[in-house]
């Protein structure tokens, strides 16, 4: 693996080297090295392009990496991946996508969906990075498909910090009962860039609940759409937070729909979109920052 | 050495501050103290440069910072503690004292400064400054991030809002002999008796202007007999 590939190995997956563990790392649109371990398996699938994870009840604290990388120019790749949680089991997923391009358009959809199993418990961690010169755009389509069942827990947080010109990200999540969905996201877009993230969660569970917490920042002349469809079909929790921060002549919209479908369905959704504050920058001044640093450190915490 | 001359402020059509002339001494503790609304927050602002006079002047050690910004006064060494502390978003206690430390920060000096205010720092480092601190707490974090910088006017805008009995007593020792251990020039607006009492100098100010103004043992018992800080309202 040469330099450029390591480098963007480690801003998506943390990545220095081959990880212990479980792991599938996918190079230019084909399999780059895989290994398995005792208790999660990863199988190539036959119908299309992508993989199969399957991760035993006997997996306990483990982890799996499957980070993806394009460094090909004009590349355009679209992968299935399927994640089997059985019941009982606990781990970490490390995903998130990085490319590099120079002249020409580079594309990256991914497909996810998680089967999540009674009592498992699982955090996925996923990290958007794109680097190159302006000419060629980088374009990033998650889509993210999430069923739980009885008691199980998902935790999604996913960072993508400037560098992808356009992405679209699609989550929908199904929840039976007690299940339980946790989702972090945090967006930054600058120049012409445009990010937008939908999620769309049922709560069918008795119990069940969504917590989303979605903090953005929009620079320049970037644009950001969020819109969250939280239906409560029982007695159920949720709550979407949308906190973002606008500069220069950015733009972002904030779309909050909530439906209750049950009597005993408790849904939340909080938006606020605005400039820092200024007694924020104000107080930092007071510490001998000046406007700009004030405001780097701001975002910094902001999105931390 | 802080002098304001002839130091006035309008803000919508009212007289906040009006023409007010006052020397603040080197290494001195100078209580600020006098009715809600009299002008106190507003005239350290001004200090600050938070807020911007209408006319008048600033000196600090012999230079004009009437048209300094709020970093460049910071830089030389004026330091201000909030009446109201600002909420941040993400950024934690350990940060915004970081912040305040600059390139001297160490994480020893951060802790000692929460033990100061008596915030234990394993507790405390990793909250955000938001709102899931109590009143008391934050007011607390503000002065840990006042406190450890080096300063030569340090400025706290009523400390004792909001902060309990127990913690209270804490911060008049804190307070009792702050000037000396920074070596710089406190300054307090308080109301409070037992803060009254560090004072080496006492400022009066009503209605925008400077009411009294001179050493703890000449001001003082004029506070305790006329009590200038209780003018009262006149029943209809
Ligand atoms: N932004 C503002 N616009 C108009 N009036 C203000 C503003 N800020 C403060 N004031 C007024 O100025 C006066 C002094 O306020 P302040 O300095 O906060 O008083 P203190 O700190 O002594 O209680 C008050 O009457 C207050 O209502
Ligand atoms: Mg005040």
């Amino acid at each position: 693996m040469d330099l450029l590939k390591k480098n963007l190995l480690k801003e998506v997956s943390g990545l220095e080297s081959l990880p212990k563990g479980a792991y599938n790392i996918r190079i230019d649109g084909k399999k780059y090295a895989r290994q398995d371990s005792a208790n999660i398996e990863i199988r190539t699938k036959n119908d299309k392009d992508g993989i199969d994870i399957i991760i035993k009840s006997s997996a306990q604290n483990e982890s799996v990496h499957i980070p993806v990388i394009l460094t090909e120019n004009g590349l355009k790749d679209m992968v299935y991946n399927d994640f089997f949680i059985e019941d009982n089991a606990v781990v970490t997923i490390v995903a998130g996508c990085g490319i590099h391009n120079c002249d020409s358009t580079s594309e990256h959809n991914g497909i996810h969906t998680f089967y999540i199993g009674k009592n498992a418990k699982v955090k996925y961690i996923e990290k958007h990075y794109g680097e190159g010169d302006n000419m060629g755009k980088r374009i990033l389509n998650p889509v993210t498909n999430v069923f739980i069942k009885e008691n199980g827990q998902l935790e999604i947080n996913t960072t993508q910090i400037k560098g992808v010109d356009e992405t679209e990200r699609i989550t929908y999540a199904k929840l039976e009962d007690n299940a339980t969905l946790i989702i972090n996201e945090k967006v930054l877009t600058n120049n012409n860039q445009n990010a937008k993230t939908i999620f769309k969660v049922d709560l069918d569970g008795k119990n069940s609940s969504v917590k989303v917490t979605s903090r953005s920042v929009a620079e320049n002349q970037s644009k950001q759409t969020f819109k969250s469809e939280i239906n409560g079909n029982n007695l159920c929790f949720g709550h979407v937070e949308c906190d973002a921060i606008i500069k220069d002549n950015a733009r972002v919209q904030s779309t909050p729909e909530i439906t209750a479908n049950h009597i005993d369905a408790n849904l939340v959704h909080e938006a606020a979109i605005g400039k820092i504050a200024g007694e924020q920058i104000i107080k930092l001044q007071t510490l001998g920052l000046s406007e700009q640093e004030a405001e780097e450190a701001i975002i910094a915490g902001f999105l931390k | 050495m802080i002098e304001l001359k002839n130091i006035t402020l309008i803000k919508n059509d009212k007289k906040i501050l009006n023409n007010i002339n006052l020397q603040i001494d080197d290494n001195l503790t100078t209580i600020i103290t006098g009715p809600n609304g009299s002008g106190k927050s507003t005239l350290m602002k001004l200090i600050m440069g938070i807020e911007q006079p209408t006319s008048g002047e600033i000196i600090f050690n012999g230079q004009n910072i009437t048209n300094y910004s709020i970093s460049e006064r910071a830089n030389l060494g004026i330091s201000f503690a909030m009446q109201q502390p600002v909420k941040f978003k993400g950024i934690t206690v350990k940060d915004l004292l970081k912040l305040s430390l600059r390139e001297n920060a160490s994480n020893e000096k951060i802790c000692d400064a929460l033990s100061s205010v008596g915030l234990c720092p394993k507790n405390y480092l990793d909250r955000e400054v938001g709102s899931s601190l109590s009143g008391g707490e934050l007011k607390r974090v503000e002065i840990a991030s006042v406190i450890l910088r080096k300063s030569n006017l340090v400025i706290f805008d009523e400390p004792e809002a909001g902060i309990d009995i127990w913690s209270f007593n804490r911060l008049i020792n804190l307070f009792n002999d702050l000037n000396k251990r920074l070596g710089c020039s406190v300054v307090i607006v308080s109301h409070q008796e037992k803060i009254i009492n560090i004072a080496d100098k006492i400022l009066v100010l009503n209605a925008g202007q400077v009411e009294e103004y001179g050493d703890k043992e000449v001001v003082l018992p004029l506070l305790n007999k006329t009590n200038v800080t209780q003018k009262k309202c006149k029943r209809r």
